[in-house]
Order: structure tokens, then sequence, then C-alpha cells
């Protein structure tokens, strides 16, 4: 074989690699969700958790301290805030709580919550059957309203796991979702950032 | 195409000498593998110089507490630009410009084996670090976010000049990725009759495997810079939470990338090292075959521990633990390495010229490099010294007479071969005192820095820092300035000078060392005979 051939497929194959990393560095993007997905990593809780058909049985015999924390990202002007800060509860009993959200601005905005539980080795455990974060808030100028939390902490929860942190951050997707004709209905982001 | 019968000029005068061409054309036009590799290693040593002068504006800021010379802006620039230059303006190209002069005539080849696109990835250089440093000259300043570019920083808060940032690092890589695929194209096809891969010298085994990183993780940092391109001008989100993605994200797929380099930039010194240590104690070196082991092993390791740079952003237990114990597996190969050092330098007959003095050096305080990287891999105490400057001590410890040793060591071993005179070998040991007491100086009191709590890239610090700050700069001063006298005492070698013998050294083994001093302008165009 002459050393031009031999050249040749060594400079395709080193190509190769080539490509196949640069792909594999983007690859590292849906990677990432997948494993954080799966282990919980960066508390990423799970989507709407579908209650089986016998409710699960509240386990009396001891309480978790849940807590409820919320931040505004960069510059999102609305007030948002936990209306109970922290509370008791048995595992397996179903919670409702209400988070506070006001537009102080005098034009409509569109926001989005997003979850994230500490510490992740709850995160399995932690299941919100109705969740404001599921959805994006509208809210026009100087409106405000309760938006509605309804969770279970599983029984399975690790004796060891004596209290979960609930955070949110609200993002403002106003200039994002602006010139998307169907802003009510448009779900689609929302669903895709509910899944984190 | 065959890198032997490239070059028009063996057509055309085939019975004359086959000098180079006259003036600028030769350095433009060039496919020569000494000519590249030579416009390599004075590149590499300009952007040593600037990079250099950025160290020094940084040092002289930190002189004193307080703000006095430069405003904490620039000062930000200038870490970030210090730590560009440096990593990917004077110590890679270094290195490939070794890798040009050096594997054709270790493997008894004629040149490397796609000299075009040799000249190219050269060439593209000059323009890379021409954009990278026009931003110094812009509104906005230049990128200050740091060397590692942490999104949102080099996003959303970003200078508009990140974007000749992205363009700048992507030319860099295109540079560096043409440059290894040559490397590995040569030492695949073009190894002399009986030269197998268990016979090459140590420091085409280490290029080897470097150049197999290089093609791994460039196109990963091509990759993540080109997400922030779009994140920045495309209205994408893959650092922006508020849209969904995530800024961790982005330390993981760096770190994928930066861990490697970080071997990218130290295997070619341990190659050098292995070749001069012998040389100056007169034995083979101790266990080639575990050498050439260690290296592909630290290579492959290097690819399982990136996240041990981000022990801090909350990773799970099992995540800690596994980077954790990944990372001091490395300590393993090292360890290998540094006693079979040792162990060729025992009994040996040893003389201490200026390359022994910068091995034996490299050694050592690579050595103290690596025990602090031991330390920082303890996820637990991690927490305490992370973004401190211990950090910085740990990586100036195995960057600065770790790589920046070895280049000086390599050059001092090989600058006779190249240029045909001894180099000044009274003023060499000078250079190599000043520079080892002043890069000591410079380094070792920023470990008590970061111990005592003082945070890496800031401008100003608190009173009780100011004293080991002082001293600090002080031999930062030393080291810098001593670089003046290295520019001086290759251009002496070059310009005059005792003429070097065809072996140069006593115990020197290897092809290299068959060929004539100065090294002809082409050399084995009909191969030796390795037995």
């Amino acid at each position: 074989m002459s050393t031009e051939v031999k050249h040749r497929r060594t400079v395709l194959k080193s190509l190769f690699a080539v490509m196949a990393m640069f792909a594999f560095g983007f690859a590292m993007v849906p990677l990432y969700d997948v494993f954080c997905d799966i282990t919980g990593l960066n508390g990423k809780t799970g989507g709407r958790y579908e209650m089986a058909d016998k409710p699960m049985e509240v386990d009396e015999s001891r309480q978790v301290r849940v807590q409820f924390t919320t931040s505004n990202n960069e510059e999102m002007p609305w007030e948002f805030r936990p209306l109970v800060h922290e509370m008791k509860v048995h595992p397996g009993e179903m919670v409702k709580v209400d988070f506070y959200a006001r537009n102080p601005t005098n034009q409509k905005m569109i926001a989005q919550a997003v979850p994230s539980l500490s510490p992740s080795r709850g995160t399995d455990y932690f299941h919100k059957t109705e969740c404001f974060c599921f959805n994006q808030q509208e809210l026009g100028p100087k409106e405000d309203i309760n938006m509605p939390l309804i969770f279970v902490v599983d029984t399975a929860l690790p004796e060891d796991v004596p209290v979960l942190t609930l955070s949110y951050t609200l993002f403002d997707q106003t200039a994002m979702l602006k010139g998307s004709a169907k802003l009510d209905t448009d779900d689609s982001q929302a669903a895709v950032l509910a899944a984190r | 195409m065959s890198a032997v019968i490239d070059t028009p000029k063996q057509h055309h005068d085939d019975h004359e000498h086959h000098g180079p061409a006259k003036g600028i054309a030769r350095w433009l036009f060039t496919t020569n593998h000494k000519d590249i590799g030579s416009m390599y290693l004075w590149f590499s040593f300009a952007m040593f110089l600037v990079g250099g002068c950025m160290a020094l504006t940084i040092r002289a800021e930190l002189f004193q507490p307080g703000l006095q010379l430069v405003e904490p802006e620039f000062f930000n620039q200038m870490t970030t630009m210090h730590g560009l230059i440096m990593v990917f303006g004077a110590v890679m190209p270094a290195f490939v410009g070794l890798a040009n002069w050096l594997i054709p005539m270790m493997i008894g080849a004629p040149d490397m084996a796609l000299p075009r696109m040799n000249n190219w990835s050269f060439w593209i250089l000059p323009f890379a670090f021409g954009l990278l440093l026009s931003t110094l000259f812009m509104e906005g300043g230049a990128p200050n976010f740091g060397w590692t570019f942490y999104a949102p920083l080099s996003t959303t808060y970003a200078p508009d000049t990140v974007t000749y940032f992205i363009f700048g690092v992507h030319m860099m890589g295109v540079s560096s990725i043409m440059g290894a695929i040559n490397v590995i194209a040569t030492i695949l096809n073009m190894r002399a009759p009986g030269m197998t891969l268990m016979k090459m010298p140590l420091f085409v085994w280490t290029w080897l495997i470097t150049a197999f990183l290089l093609i791994a993780v460039m196109p990963v940092l091509a990759g993540v810079v080109t997400m922030m391109l779009m994140d920045v001008h495309f209205g994408t989100s893959f650092f922006n939470a508020a849209g969904g993605g995530d800024p961790v994200l982005f330390q993981h797929i760096f770190w994928f990338f930066g861990h490697p380099e970080v071997y990218i930039m130290i295997l070619p010194a341990f190659g050098v090292v292995s070749q001069i240590i012998p040389t100056f104690s007169r034995k083979p070196l101790f266990g080639y075959h575990s050498m050439v082991y260690a290296v592909a092993s630290i290579a492959i390791l290097s690819f399982i521990v990136w996240a041990h740079h981000m022990f801090t952003v909350g990773m799970p237990l099992f995540g800690e633990l596994f980077f954790m114990y990944a990372t001091m597996l490395i300590a393993v190969p090292t360890g290998v390495k540094v006693f079979n050092w040792i162990a060729t330098m025992f009994k040996g007959s040893l003389t201490f010229e200026a390359p022994m003095l910068f091995s034996v050096a490299f050694v050592i305080l690579f050595t103290i490099g690596g025990f602090s990287g031991l330390m920082l891999a303890i996820a637990p105490s991690d927490f305490q010294y992370h973004d401190t400057y211990f950090v910085v001590a740990h990586f100036h410890y195995v960057l600065v007479p770790g790589a920046i040793f070895g280049i000086f060591a390599a050059v001092y071993y090989w600058l006779p071969k190249w240029c045909g005179n001894m180099y000044d070998e009274a003023l060499a040991k000078w250079h190599f005192w000043l520079s080892f007491v002043g890069m000591n100086l410079a380094f070792f009191p920023m470990h008590f820095l970061g111990l005592a709590g003082m945070p890496r890239r800031i401008p100003d610090y608190a009173l009780q820092f100011a004293d080991f700050n002082s001293i600090s700069s002080v031999g930062a001063f030393i080291f810098g300035f001593t670089q003046l006298l290295f520019l001086y005492l290759v251009i002496k070698a070059i310009k005059s000078g005792e003429k070097a013998t065809d072996q140069v050294w006593e115990g020197a083994e290897g092809l290299e060392w068959t060929i004539p001093s100065p090294a002809p302008y082409h050399t084995f165009s009909t191969p030796p005979e390795v037995r």
C-alpha cells in the first residue's frame, strides 16, 4: 500500500473522529437532561403525578418538613412568594398550598415558574398532582393571583430525609413568546419547561 | 500527494543542493517541517511574552492591596487574556513546533505527512490571535469572563467582543486539529523501516497520544463555543435557564474538553524529559514500556475526571465520590513516570547542563503541582480550596515548571542540532536559576494565600494577604524579565557560538543525532535502517 493511500485513510478516519466528537458535544445537551432526569440531579422534579387507583396510605407515624422558597430570575419584576413558608406533612397525605403572584407593571406579562427540589435524593418521592409550574401564567397590568400546588410526599421517602425544600424560580417569558399567535394555548414550551 | 516529492523545487533543480527559498516567500509558502517548526516556536515565544506582560500587569496591581494601576474591568480582561494566550498561544503552539522539528527526524521521515496542511495550520494562528488580541482595542474591551468562559458570564453578561473570541477559538481549534491529524499520519505511516511502535522515542509516543486527545476534545470545544454563539446571537437557550437551558451544562461540556486539555499541555513535556534525563544520566530510560502504558492510561483516565473541576456545583454524593476516586487514580500512572525518571538517574553518571537542570526541576516541581492536585481532588476539602489562590498555585506549578520548563529544556537540548551552534552554557545556567527562583517565589506563596482564603480573579484583597502578594509579585517580575535573557541566548546561539558536533551530547541516542549539525534542510530523503 503506497504512503499516499495510507495517509488518505488516516486522514479520513481522523476527520470522521473529529466530526463524531463535534456531534458528541451537542449530544451532551439531551444526554445531560436524561441523566438529570434519572438521577434527580439539579433537583429536577418530575412532571404531573398520576394517582394510582387506590390513594396512597397516609403514614401517620412520621412527619416531614416541607419548605417553600421563591426567587425571581434576573429582572423579573413580579411579586412572587409562597403564602405558607413551611409546613409539616404526613407522607401519603395530599396537601394544597398557594403561591401569590402579582404583576406590578403596566403591561401584560407571561411568566413561567421552574421548580427545583433539595436534597436531590428526595426528588423521586415528591409528587405534584397539580402545579402552576405545569403551565405558563399570564397576568394583566397590576393583576394578581393565588396559584395552587397540590402535592403528595411518597411514603417510601427515606427516613433520613426529614426536610424537603422546594424552590421556584420565576422566569419572564413575555419577550420570548412575543409574536407567537397562540399566546394562551401554546403550552408546548411550558410543557418542555415543566418536564424539567 | 506524497510528502517526499511534494516540493516543486525538487523537480526543477534536482541536481542542485536543496536550499530554502529566499526572503519572506520562504516563510509564507514553506512546506518544510523545520521551517514550520521554527515559525511555531517563534510565534509561541512572542505569545509567551504578550501573555507574560499581561501576567505582570496582574502582579503589579496585586503588589499592594487597594486599586492602584488598573480598573477592575481591565484586570478581569488581563486574567482572561493571560490564560487564553498562554494556553492556546504559548504552550500548545510550542509543542506543535517541537513536534514539527523533531518527529520526522526521530522516526527517520523526510517531512511531515501533509506538508501543505502543515503550512496552513500554522498560518491560521496569527490570524486567530490577531482576532483575539484586537478586542483589547475595541469598545467594551476584551473578554473578561475568565479563560474558562463560564456561561452566563460569557453569554448573557459578555461584552460584545465575545464574538471575536468565539471565532478566535474556532480558528485555533481548526489549527490544532489539523496539526494533530498531521502528527498522527506522520507517526503511523512514515516511520523508517524497522522502527516499530515500541521502538519509537518517548517524545514521539507522547505526541501520538496527545494528538489523539486533541482530535477527541478540540471538536467539543468548538461545539461549546458554537452553542455560545447561538445563545448570544441566534436566540437559543443552551445555557440560559430562562429558556429552559442550564448553565451547569456549560461547565460539563467545557471541562469535558478542559481536563484532557491540561494533559495535552503536559504529555509532550513528559516526552521531552524522558529524552533528556537518559542522555545526561548516560543510562537508557528506566521502564520504557511502563512509560508508554502510563501515558496511555493518563490519557484515557483524563476523559472520566472532568467534574472534579466542579465539585461545588451541587453534585450527588455518588458523583463526588466517583470523580474524586477517578482523579486520584491518575496519581498512579503519574507516579510510575516520576519514579521511572528517578530510577533512570539513580546511579547514573550525571552531569547538569541546562537541559538537565530544567528536566530535574521539572520532575521535582511538577511533583509538587501533582500533590496539590491530589489535595484538590479530595472532594470534601475542595470546597475550601475552590476558586482560591490555592488553585492558581496548583495549576501554575504544573504549567510553568511543567510545560514551560519542559519547553525550555527541549530548546536547549535540540538547539545545537537546529542551528549548529552550542548555546552559552554559563548564561543558560543563569537563565535556569533565575527562572527557578523567580517562579518559586511567584507561585509558592500562592498556596498559603489560597489556604488562608484569598479568592482568585480579584484586583484587590484584604490586608492580611499583603506580604505574600508582594513576595509573589517580586518573583513574577524576576521570572518575567529573565525570559528576555532566554531570547538573547537563543539569538546568540543562532548567530555565533561554538560549533556543535553531530552527536552534540555525549550520551544522546536517537536518529536525530545521526544527521549533521545544523540539520540540513532535507533529512532522511532515503529512510535510515533501524535495527
